[in-house]
């Protein structure tokens, strides 16, 4: 494993019991960057976002973290608290805005949560639904407040599924600017699933392509959107694959 | 009516005691049970879940006759000495209540969206920290799963007859003293305590609707 290498995966499968599996021969993940995961619905990039978060075990190969194997079912709480995952359809817990961005410093026992909960709502616009109750937020504001709820904990590595796809374009940019701002401050490694092309251009340090459950191409994001090397790519990136 | 004037208070004052205990012990065991079910996927959960709702038809008189068994002098337990006692009554009415909080508890967890131990934990919670959190989300069901088990033992008369023997003054409840006045004749006896019996339950169901209806922070 390479030094910058904060995830390694070998010869991973993950299945469910269905048709779908999840084939992953290699990839790495490096430490402090951006990268996309970029593929239709269906790829299987949630998927890999819950096996790098440790919330599932793939059914066979192998997923390290910072050179320890991952399995869901044995993973330390320290090590599981390194990771916060924004999910794609993020479900608000009963109470108000603020007790949710709160609440994963509070499992933590942290005395400063109101001053970074204040300030991470204040960044993401949300301060005047703090004593709002989170089950009368629209689609949008629940994204946010889901996203919020992740930052306050300032994990060391941030992954986001689909984080943007309830939000108009004025929020997508908002968002954009708030993670890009946090992950300068911070470093934090952050794995960015979404099917949006361009967003995955203004976004990431280097991109990745999922089909049917196969990851076809991996490269930075410059080469990956200008030479793709593989045909399948070059046709997702242009736009010619309708799913 | 003279023979009960001032002992309405005692016999209903006895009959909140026992209830409020048997369901206090049955949701201390079965909120907890009823929530890891909830929770948890494993082989055999059908079978484990038709017994817990099976538990909660017990008929009181079988579950009277089964406590009667175990506390008697030559029962396993007839060395407690609680063979006719409000310890009996209550052990009696909290194992009727145990079933019922665990099923309602365990449906109102079930019910909660999939995802949500998942983003729960995803956010760090521990193991510990990931119950109590799907406990408050299902508050509501579990506060319903306390007013079902409330309403069985307050209203049940056949296991705290058995293993309570009606005593005058000692294990008297507000349903066993209906039984017996309507046995003597005493229609409006009777019906005066069934309204104390109704009272004392529309009070305990409004103090657990108040905490249903409460803003959480």
């Amino acid at each position: 494993m390479s030094d910058a290498a904060l995830y390694r995966l070998t010869d991973v499968t993950k299945s469910h019991g269905g048709p779908f599996t999840l084939q992953l021969p290699r990839l790495e993940i490096e430490r402090g960057e951006i990268f996309c995961l970029l593929g239709p619905t269906g790829s299987g990039k949630s998927t890999l976002l819950r096996l790098l978060a440790a919330l599932e075990s793939p059914t066979s190969g192998r997923v390290d973290f910072d050179g320890q194997a991952l399995h869901a079912t044995n993973v330390p709480l320290a090590v599981r608290r390194r990771m916060t995952m924004v999910f794609q359809r993020p479900l608000l817990l009963h109470g108000t805005v603020r007790h949710n961005v709160e609440y994963g410093l509070r499992l933590r026992g942290a005395d400063d949560r109101s001053a970074k909960a204040q300030r991470i709502m204040q960044q993401l616009g949300l301060s005047p639904l703090e004593t709002r109750g989170a089950q009368s937020l629209s689609g949008g504001q629940t994204q946010l407040v889901a996203l919020a709820r992740a930052l306050t904990v300032e994990p060391e590595v941030l992954l986001l599924d689909e984080p943007t796809a309830n939000l108009d374009p004025a929020h997508v940019a908002l968002v954009e600017r708030t993670i890009a701002d946090v992950h300068r401050e911070r470093h934090m490694t952050i794995v960015w699933a979404t099917h949006n092309l361009f967003q995955a251009r203004r976004v990431a340090q280097r991109v990745g392509l999922l089909l049917d459950g196969s990851l076809i191409e991996v490269a930075e994001t410059e080469p990956f959107f200008e030479q793709p090397t593989d045909p399948r790519t070059a046709a997702f990136v242009r736009g010619e694959m309708i799913y | 009516m003279e023979t009960y004037g001032w002992e309405i208070g005692t016999i209903a004052g006895l009959s909140l005691r026992v209830s409020t205990t048997a369901v206090a012990i049955a949701a201390a065991a079965g909120v907890p049970l009823g929530t890891l079910l909830g929770i948890s996927r494993f082989r055999g959960k059908i079978v484990i879940t038709s017994l817990v709702y099976t538990g909660m038809a017990l008929p009181p008189v079988v579950v009277g006759l089964f406590i009667y068994l175990m506390l008697s002098r030559s029962g396993p337990l007839g060395f407690l000495d609680w063979l006719f006692t409000p310890q009996a009554m209550i052990a009696a009415q909290a194992i009727l209540a145990m079933p019922i909080v665990t099923g309602i508890t365990m449906s109102a967890v079930a019910a909660g969206p999939q995802d949500l131990v998942l983003q729960v934990r995803s956010l760090g919670a521990s193991r510990r920290q990931v119950y109590a959190t799907i406990l408050r989300e299902a508050r509501s069901g579990v506060l319903l799963a306390v007013a079902a088990a409330f309403g069985r033992s307050i209203s049940e008369v056949g296991a705290v007859l058995i293993v309570g023997g009606n005593i005058h003054g000692h294990t008297r409840v507000l349903t066993t003293a209906i039984v017996l006045e309507t046995g003597k004749g005493q229609f409006a006896l009777a019906l005066c305590l069934g309204g104390v019996l109704l009272a004392l339950a529309l009070a305990i169901n409004f103090l657990i609707v108040r905490l249903q209806g409460r803003p959480l922070p």
